[in-house]
Formats: structure tokens, C-alpha cells, sequence
């Protein structure tokens, strides 16, 4: 076994045992980042890296080290780190050397890691397959004819590819289940205001959720301890402890209840992928579990609700980048109004301009009742249909994507590509914890399963995944070199 | 025709924390440009608000002087609008459900109460600054004042004359001082207001066309500003014309108000619920807690100094008119109590004019409280006369040091040895037998001229009450 | 209901973004399709339905009134695209 096969439970046993040192797993992995060619990081902070690897030696061998000391990840670019670009995969930020760390970077530090630099994202996080980064499309390693999956595209792509041990990933419709998904590893987006989004560069500040991609649901319970908490900085975090994710992962899962929700899988659902969901769901049956269906019958709205909300959100958010105190400014401006068209026209692409105008539209005089207010209503009736499945069930499985990942290129218009997002988007609009996990294969494609669960029940999720994973061997699998 | 005028103020109030509104940087007025703009006030990618709890204290506080209703669960909204000093190209504000509800407040024009509407004060956050005469092709921009909190005061449109506006004006001006949740100062905007002025036919119902005056920073503006724009506005209407809706900026040089390079029509605001702040929630503990902490408001002081001090109306409504009067007038009044009056007619008489001979706040008065005190004991307790005070006070002033003392140097005391003034009488009597004839036979005003020769021999010290006893016992 | 090309204008100026004639017929058929979908909401009834604008109902806690930050301005304008005497720079705004 290679050390880029590695989970981080095992990687750092390796580094404990002197195995190997951080040095060297850090080398590794930038030896291979620098020969891929999946286009997975914006930057790679190779001298940084090398360094945050010594120190985290010489931490290991004075005795102090900690279950992340040592280990490589990738960080998507939309995590303020200071003193390194962050771009957020925009034109507009690629001057952008951020003066400060996002909470998220500092918790991460504060754990030693060493981080490999900085993956590709669909600009803003504003996407589906990771094709609107102004630093090119990110390639699928299953497959480099295929899409990774977006937002956090490079981040799934840096996993799947064995470029990083993990990577960190936010998610505002899906953009870390979906990737993940995508490329086979394991994504968990926690409720909302579990991890904080201080220095997160917003996309739709009240959907935005930071959380691990990863190996195994166990690697993502050891990066979620890093990652979460109550942050002062953040209003919209949660004053609530930590507990320790990776205490009840070998708990029994025998007497769970499944809610499989009828809408998710009706029309428009892949037949491969049905069939692999089904047989995950068979397995988990025969680990103890019961099987219930159930409705969630505003689901079907969560497009055009989140279509709205985000949109909405993310005009008002991007409005700060306007050419005057950092980022982009177009050349030569004639004057203040030349400055602000042409900064903004030439520095966001053209998905993001899509979805300012979108929520520009849908506040302004005379339409705010008929768009924005009225996805706020839907949005509630779509999270009161989980509360009441709650009562029933004590997590909800389908699938992450109607289908496995499509061609690079392949989907032209705006709304194909955001019908695929019809199965992640409900969680964000309710703020719940969701799972991808790693379920089969169709094609040669990774095939995720999807896990809801109700607030906060993040322990319940990973040890339902890490049960799942003790039984399967889908999670282990890595695509071909070559 | 016959105009009325109508006009609603909106008072911007910054209120005096030591931090921001939503950041942990300095609100202090005059620092180095942008020294006191943090991440948060430039809106850089990935900051969040976090709201500072004073703001809420302060803006209760003012709820509660006001009587108004406090929305005890408000929330905050953005306004979506792009300007280089704007850094997030939204200002956060409260547009649904501001903190403070409806309440109203007394003012007084001639001699007249009028009750005025409050019809909100919402929380928001300042802009930067533009300066336009540093550079010749730039426009540079100064932040230390992005986030800075301030209370919008919104009135209803329930003032019929420049002169009322004024009057509401500093009527809130006080209130904020008196409460202490705004340092009052217009020269450094800490106190702005703002006037939707229209006018319209009177009797008629409807309201005019309004004008948004901008840009005035002291009540003499905001009279002048508002007498001009009625003009205009009756100018244009006696034409046939029409007031079109805008915003204008005063311009206190050229006496002129002109319209903004109106985009106001393309202005489309935007507001929404801020997704990075919850709803602030206000308990009844919190609304009781304040409410202890209120000191006694202008009202309530006027009316005791009415009641308890005998004041009238017309001194207790100006003693009352500034915090600073009548801390000033309560610090004189100790010791004085009996005198109140006495108190009164000092600070609002020869102090007065002497501060504003020199331009002075009272703050800035060469004779402290304490010191003034001091010297109306002593005419309370007849050591000195009323016109000698005088004398006193405008050395105090000069700074030649206490009432006592200055009395005591200068010899000034009064004679109230008996026999001392006897001897002066009798003199005087002996030396005018015409006048003392004319006043035997009836000629009782002739008595002012024997005072006048006793105390001119007295050099002014003798006491008048002793003094016209003697004489009349002497010449009857 | 369908946005013209002169609405779709205004809008992208609302936002600060001007379309080129390509960009501009693209997205004005883009956004109309996603509007389309957006339609979709008008059949659900939502009488009497709370606006939800936060996935938790938290209320705000409060900052205490604390100065932490400090002068970092040399930093944050060493990002910056244009400054002098210490201030950002904008072509010269007429008011
Ligand atoms: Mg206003
Ligand atoms: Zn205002």
C-alpha cells in the first residue's frame, strides 16, 4: 500500500511508528500533484508545505503530536488563507493575497496539518462540475473525459486522484456531497452553523457550510473535531460543544430506521445509480436496519426555492468586490461608473453574473414578493416536511445525483445544470447535516449514497457510514493510474 | 395663495461606544485615515458581522426616553447600493423591524407646547468618507468611519416651520445628551439631520411633493436650509410648476440648496434580511435593566424645577433646554437652595451673556459652577450686594481668583455695623437739610437720594436694607 | 412573463455589470429560463406561512463593546489596486 492510499487514521499510526516522516508523505504527495494533470489545485504552497512538514516532525518527536499532525491536505480556494492567494476561483480575487486566515484555517493550523495548497473550485462555489473556474476546468480522475463534480471539484479530485490525504470543501447545494459523489471518496456537509464561515468567502451566507472530504467516514469524523465549533466571529454559529465524532463510530446501527423518501427516486433518477442506491440500502438491511418510505412532497421545489434564495444572497455578497479596496480593477478607468462595469463585467464569469442578475431581479421593487419572499415560505414548508419525516426515521438515504459524472462540455444551459441538483439542494434550504458515501460503481463512475440527518446528529452520520464502511470495500477503491 | 409648510426630520445619532457597530476596531473621531478600518469595515471576502451590544443598550435607552414602542425582536436588513465608500456595496440598517417603534416628545415655539411623532429609530451602520480636494483626478476614500453605529431617528411629518423643526432639532439633541448615548458633537457628525421638506395649499389634506435636504450640520443651517427650500418650492408651485422628488445638498457657502446628480430613479435598494445576523431578541429583564439606568429626563426636570424650585416656566424650559445648562445650574444651586431663583437669573443672566459675548459652550466658562455658587452665597447671606456681584463675577472671569476672596482683597463686604452707617446718615442728614425738609413734608422719593449719598460714601458697601431702616428712622 | 433585452440591461446595471450584444441575448434568454423555473413556486399555496430566512431560529448574540483590532492598514493596502496619503483612490466621484 502506497502512502497516498493511506486514510489519515493510518497515515498517522505511519508517522507515530516513524514509518515515515511528514517530510516525506508531504514530498510524495507534491511529487504527485506536480505530475498530474487533473488541474485539481489553483495553488500549490509547496515551500509552505515542506515547512508546516518540519515542524510538524519535530512536534511528532518531542511526543506532542496529534492525530492531524503531519498530514497533507488540500484546502479549497475559497478559505481565506493569510499571506497565500485566495482566489475563490475567480479572476476577480486572482490578485487576492488574503490578509487574514478564515477560522477554518486557523482551527487547521492550530491542528498541525500541512497544507498542500489550494484546490480548484467553480468560481464562487457557484456551480455543478467545477467548469466555471477562471483557472480552467477540473478533470475527474476516473475518468478525465468526465466532470468531477463542483463546487469543490478540485477537492474531490485531489482526494479521489491521491494528490492530498484530504481536503476540506463547502457546501451550499450540494458542493460537497456531490463532488464526492462524483469521484467515490466520502463527503460530509455538518448541520448548518456547526463549523464556522469566518473567512469563508460567502456564496448564500444563510446555505454556506464548510466540512471534511475524505477517505473514510472515520477521517471525516477525525477532520470534523478540527474543523467545528462555536465561533465568536460568526453570528450564525452555533454555541454548542464539540463532541468528540469519532467516539461512537463502531456503535451498533441495528434497529435504525431508513426513511427512503418517494421523490427521490421517481423520474429523472439514472437506473444504474437507482439500482446501486437500492443495493446499499439492501446492505444496511442486512446490518440490522428497517426500511420505511416516506414523502417529503415540497422536495420537488427545492430547485426553484434555492434557485432564488442563493441568487439573492450571492448578489449582495459579491457587491464588496467592486474594484476599489482589493481584487480586480479594470484597466485605465475613466471614471468611477467605468470602474465598477468593467471591474466587475471583465473579473466575474459568466455563471456568476448569471446568478447576481438573477437575485438582483428577484429583490428589486416590485418583485421581491413573488420571488424572494416566496422561497423563503417554500423554503420553510421544504424544511418542515424533514421534521416531520424526523418523527419517523432516524436518517434518510437516496441518491446524490440522478447520474454518475457526465462528459466535460456536455451540459450547455444554465437550468440542465442545476436540475442536477435536485437531490443535495433540500439540506442546505433546512440547514441539515448530510453524507455522501462512497455506494458502487456504474460505468466505471463512482455512484455516491446520499445520508440526511436531523440537526446535529453529525455522530449518528459518520457511524452510520463508518458501519456501512466496514462492510464494503467501495471506499477503498482508487481509479488507474496512467 | 396660502402655503403650509410640512416637514419630518431624520436625525442621524452616532452612538458614542468604543468599537464599531459590527467590528472590534475604534470609533474614535480624527485618526490617521484608515488606520481604524478592520477587516470587517472593509468588507473583505469571508467577514462577518457581529453586533455590539451597547448599540442595542444605547438604542433602548432612547426608546424608552421617548416612550416608544420597543420591538423587542427586530432585525436587520441590507441596503444594496454601490459607492466607494460603501465598502460591502450594502449598508446594514433595519428597514422591517427597527428596534424603536412609535413614540413622541414635547418642544416648545413661542411659548407653545407641541407634542411631535416619533415614527421609528433604527440601528445602522455609517459609510466611510469621500474627500474630492485632496487629488485632482481621484477621489480618495477615508473607512475609519465605515461601521460606526448610529441611531436613525425618524419624526413624522408633524412640523409646520423652520422654526419648530429647530425646535425638535435640539430637543432630541438634548435627549441624546441627557440619556448619554450620543456625544451631540455636529462638528465632527456626530449629529446629523437630514429634512424632507413640501408644502402645499393650506386646508388640503394631501401631502405636497417632499425635497430630502442633505448635508446641514447646525441648526442655523437647518433653519436657513429649510426657509430656502420653501421658497423654492412656493416659487416653483406659483409658476405652475411642479416639485420634483429628490435629494438636495445644502450648501451653507453659496446659501443655496442644489439637487444630488440625481440616479435616484435607477436606485433600486434591494433590501432583504441580512443572512449573517439572527434576530436580535430583547428580553424584559434587559428593558427592565435599562430602564433603572435612565436618568431624569428634561420633562421630568423641568417639572421639578417648577414644582420643587419655583421656577417658572420660561427659566425651567431654557435651564432644561441642554444637559450641559442644567448640570451647570443644579452644580450652582447647591447651598443655594433657598435661591433658586437667584440661580437662575445668574446663569441665565450675566453668565449667559458673557459666554456668548466670548462664543463660549458653557462647558468652556471661565467661572465654574462651583465658583459661581460661591458667589451667589454671598449675596444670599448679604456679604455682598447684588451690584457689587456683578463687579465680583466679571473678576472672577478675569480669573483674579475665588468670590471670597476677591471680596475680601478688594474690601467689598458690606458694612453691617450699625454704627458705622449711623455715622454716615447722620453726616449726610446734617449736611442736606432742603432734601430732608422735602421729605418731611411728604416727598417720599426724595428718600432714593439719601441712598445714593450713603452708599457713594460707603463706596457701595453699606447694607440696603440697614442702610434704608437707619435712614428712615433718622429722618421721620 | 418574459424580461426584454432592456430590462435584462437595467438589471445587469443594477448589479454593476454591462452585457455586450452576445451576452446580452444569451443571458436574456438564460435568466428567462431560470425564471421560468422559478415560476414553479406559484403553485404552492403558502398562505399564512412564516418567511424562513435562517435554516435555525437562533437570536443574535451580542459582542461585548470591546476595541481588539489595531492598525493594520499598510497591510490592507498593500492589496489594494490604487491608494495614496493613506486613502483608497477612485476616479474623481462629482457629487
Ligand atoms: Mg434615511
Ligand atoms: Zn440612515
Amino acid at each position: 500500500m502506497s502512502i497516498h492510499t493511506k486514510t489519515i487514521a493510518q497515515l498517522s499510526q505511519g508517522l507515530k511508528d516513524k514509518e515515515f516522516s511528514s517530510v516525506e508523505i508531504t514530498q510524495h504527495y507534491l511529487d504527485r500533484i506536480n505530475k498530474s494533470d487533473l488541474n485539481a489545485f489553483i495553488t500549490v504552497t509547496d515551500e509552505l508545505a515542506m515547512q508546516q512538514a518540519q515542524a510538524a516532525d519535530d512536534k511528532i518527536a518531542s511526543g506532542n503530536g496529534g492525530i492531524l499532525t503531519g498530514i497533507p491536505y488540500a484546502h479549497k480556494d475559497i478559505f481565506c488563507t493569510k499571506g497565500v492567494k485566495t482566489s475563490a476561483g475567480s479572476k476577480m480575487l486572482d490578485n487576492f493575497i488574503s490578509p487574514y486566515d478564515a477560522t477554518v484555517s486557523h482551527n487547521l493550523n492550530q491542528a498541525d496539518l500541512v497544507m498542500l495548497g489550494k484546490a480548484n473550485m467553480d468560481e464562487f462555489a457557484m456551480g455543478s462540475s467545477n467548469e466555471n473556474s477562471f483557472y480552467g476546468e477540473v478533470k475527474n480522475p476516473w475518468n478525465k473525459n468526465k466532470i468531477p463534480g463542483g463546487s469543490s471539484g478540485g477537492s474531490a479530485a485531489a482526494v479521489a486522484g491521491g494528490l492530498s490525504c484530504f481536503a476540506t470543501g463547502t457546501d451550499t447545494g450540494g458542493s460537497i456531497r456531490q463532488p464526492a459523489s462524483l469521484c467515490g471518496i466520502t463527503g460530509l456537509k455538518p448541520t448548518y452553523g456547526r463549523i464556522s464561515r469566518y473567512g469563508m468567502i460567502a456564496y448564500a451566507s444563510s446555505l454556506d457550510q464548510a466540512g471534511p472530504m475524505t477517505k473514510t467516514a472515520e477521517d471525516a469524523a477525525i477532520v470534523l473535531n478540527a474543523m467545528a465549533g462555536f465561533d465568536e466571529k460568526d453570528s450564525t454559529s452555533a454555541e454548542q460543544d464539540v463532541p468528540d465524532y469519532t467516539a461512537n463510530l463502531n456503535d451498533s446501527i441495528k434497529g435504525l430506521t431508513i426513511g427512503l423518501p418517494k421523490e427521490f427516486f421517481s423520474e429523472g433518477l439514472d437506473d444504474a445509480v437507482a439500482t446501486e442506491v437500492m443495493n446499499a440500502v439492501k446492505e444496511f438491511e442486512s446490518m440490522g436496519a428497517t426500511v420505511k418510505e416516506i414523502s417529503l412532497p415540497n422536495s420537488a421545489y427545492a430547485i426553484p426555492t434555492y434557485y432564488i434564495v442563493a441568487p439573492c444572497e450571492c448578489s449582495s455578497n459579491l457587491s464588496r468586490l467592486d474594484g476599489v479596496r482589493y481584487g480586480y480593477r479594470c484597466n485605465d478607468p475613466k471614471d468611477l461608473e467605468d470602474l465598477y462595469l468593467r471591474s466587475r463585467s471583465e473579473g466575474f464569469g459568466a455563471e456568476v453574473k448569471r446568478r447576481i442578475m438573477i437575485g438582483a431581479y428577484a429583490l428589486s421593487a416590485g418583485y421581491y414578493d413573488a420571488y424572494y419572499l416566496k422561497a423563503q415560505k417554500t423554503r420553510h414548508l421544504i424544511s418542515d416536511d424533514f421534521k416531520k419525516a424526523f418523527k419517523e426515521v432516524d436518517v434518510i438515504m437516496g441518491p446524490v445525483s440522478p447520474t454518475t459524472a457526465f462528459d466535460l462540455g456536455s451540459v450547455k444551459d444554465s437550468v440542465s445544470m442545476y436540475l442536477a441538483d435536485i437531490y443535495t439542494l433540500s439540506a442546505n434550504l433546512a440547514g441539515l447535516p448530510g453524507m455522501s458515501i462512497p455506494a458502487g460503481f456504474s460505468n466505471k463512475l463512482p455512484v455516491g449514497l446520499q445520508l440526511i440527518g436531523n440537526y446535529w446528529s453529525e455522530t449518528k452520520l459518520l457511524n452510520i457510514a463508518h458501519q456501512f464502511q466496514q462492510q464494503t470495500d467501495w471506499h477503498t477503491k482508487t481509479p488507474e493510474e496512467g | 395663495m396660502e402655503w403650509e409648510t410640512v416637514i419630518g426630520l431624520e436625525i442621524h445619532a452616532q452612538l458614542s461606544t468604543k468599537s464599531k457597530i459590527f467590528s472590534s476596531a475604534a470609533t474614535k473621531f480624527g485618526q490617521e485615515p484608515n488606520s481604524q478600518a478592520c477587516a470587517v469595515d472593509l468588507g473583505l471576502p469571508g467577514v462577518l458581522p457581529v453586533l455590539n451590544v451597547e448599540v442595542v443598550n444605547k438604542a433602548i435607552k432612547f426608546g424608552l426616553a421617548v416612550g416608544a414602542h420597543i420591538n423587542q425582536r427586530n432585525i436587520f436588513d441590507r441596503k444594496n447600493y454601490f459607492y466607494p465608500d460603501l465598502p460591502k456595496g450594502y449598508q446594514i440598517s433595519q428597514m422591517d423591524i427597527p428596534i424603536v417603534g412609535e413614540g413622541e416628545i414635547e418642544i416648545t415655539v413661542d411659548n407653545e407646547i407641541k407634542v411631535v411623532g416619533i415614527t421609528r429609530a433604527h440601528l445602522e451602520e455609517d459609510a466611510g468618507k469621500s474627500v474630492h480636494d485632496m487629488f485632482n483626478e481621484y477621489t480618495a476614500i477615508d473607512l475609519n468611519r465605515a461601521g460606526t453605529p448610529l441611531l436613525e431617528i425618524v419624526s413624522d411629518p408633524d412640523m409646520r416651520s423652520a422654526k419648530e423643526a429647530v425646535a425638535y432639532a435640539k430637543k432630541i439633541h438634548a435627549l441624546v445628551q441627557y440619556i448619554d448615548i450620543c456625544d451631540g458633537n455636529m462638528q465632527e457628525g456626530s449629529f446629523r439631520c437630514d429634512a424632507n421638506v413640501s408644502i402645499r395649499p393650506m386646508g388640503q389634506e394631501e401631502l405636497g411633493t417632499r425635497a430630502e435636504l442633505k448635508n446641514i450640520n447646525s441648526f442655523k443651517f437647518l433653519e436657513r436650509a429649510i426657509n430656502l427650500e420653501v421658497e423654492r418650492q412656493q416659487d416653483i408651485l406659483e409658476e405652475g410648476g411642479s416639485v420634483l422628488q429628490e435629494t438636495r445638498l445644502y450648501d451653507a457657502v453659496k446659501h443655496q440648496t442644489r439637487s444630488m446628480r440625481s440616479k435616484e430613479e435607477a436606485n433600486d435598494y434591494r433590501y432583504f434580511p441580512d443572512p449573517d445576523l439572527l434576530p436580535v431578541e430583547i428580553s424584559d429583564e434587559l428593558m427592565a435593566s435599562i430602564k433603572a439606568t435612565l436618568p431624569e429626563l428634561p420633562v421630568e426636570k423641568k417639572a421639578r424645577f417648577i414644582a420643587d424650585l419655583g421656577l417658572n416656566e420660561y427659566d425651567a424650559d431654557i435651564l432644561t433646554s441642554q444637559k450641559s445648562l442644567a448640570d451647570y445650574f443644579e452644580a450652582t444651586l447647591k447651598g443655594n437652595e433657598k435661591n433658586a431663583k437667584l440661580c437662575a437669573n445668574w446663569v441665565m443672566g450675566e453668565l449667559s451673556a458673557l459666554l456668548n459675548k466670548n462664543q463660549l459652550e458653557i462647558e468652556q466658562s471661565h467661572v465654574s459652577a462651583q465658583a459661581l455658587s460661591q458667589l451667589v452665597a454671598r449675596i444670599g447671606d448679604d456679604t455682598i450686594s447684588g451690584k457689587i456681584a456683578k463687579d465680583v463675577f466679571k473678576a472672577m472671569w478675569e480669573g483674579e481668583g475665588s468670590a471670597d476672596s476677591i471680596i475680601e482683597s478688594k474690601g467689598l463686604k458690606q458694612m453691617t455695623d450699625t454704627g458705622a452707617i449711623e455715622a454716615i446718615v447722620d453726616e449726610i442728614i446734617a449736611n442736606n437739610s432742603p432734601q430732608v425738609e422735602q421729605f418731611k413734608s411728604g416727598n417720599e422719593k426724595i428718600l432714593g437720594f439719601f441712598v445714593g449719598q450713603a452708599m457713594k460714601a460707603s463706596q457701595g458697601k453699606a447694607n440696603p436694607k440697614l442702610l434704608n431702616e437707619l435712614l428712615r428712622k433718622k429722618l421721620s | 412573463m418574459s424580461l426584454s433585452e432592456q430590462q435584462v440591461t437595467q438589471i445587469a446595471y443594477l448589479a454593476r455589470l454591462s452585457l455586450s450584444g452576445d451576452e446580452l441575448k444569451d443571458n436574456t434568454q438564460d435568466l428567462n429560463a431560470i425564471l421560468g423555473l422559478a415560476e414553479q413556486l406559484g403553485a404552492i399555496n403558502t398562505d399564512g406561512i412564516e418567511p424562513m430566512a435562517h435554516p435555525l431560529h437562533m437570536t443574535q448574540r451580542l459582542r461585548a463593546d470591546v476595541i481588539t483590532e489595531v492598525d493594520q492598514s499598510e497591510v490592507f493596502q498593500s492589496i489594494a489596486p490604487n491608494t495614496g496619503n493613506k486613502h483608497y483612490l477612485v476616479p474623481t466621484v462629482i457629487e
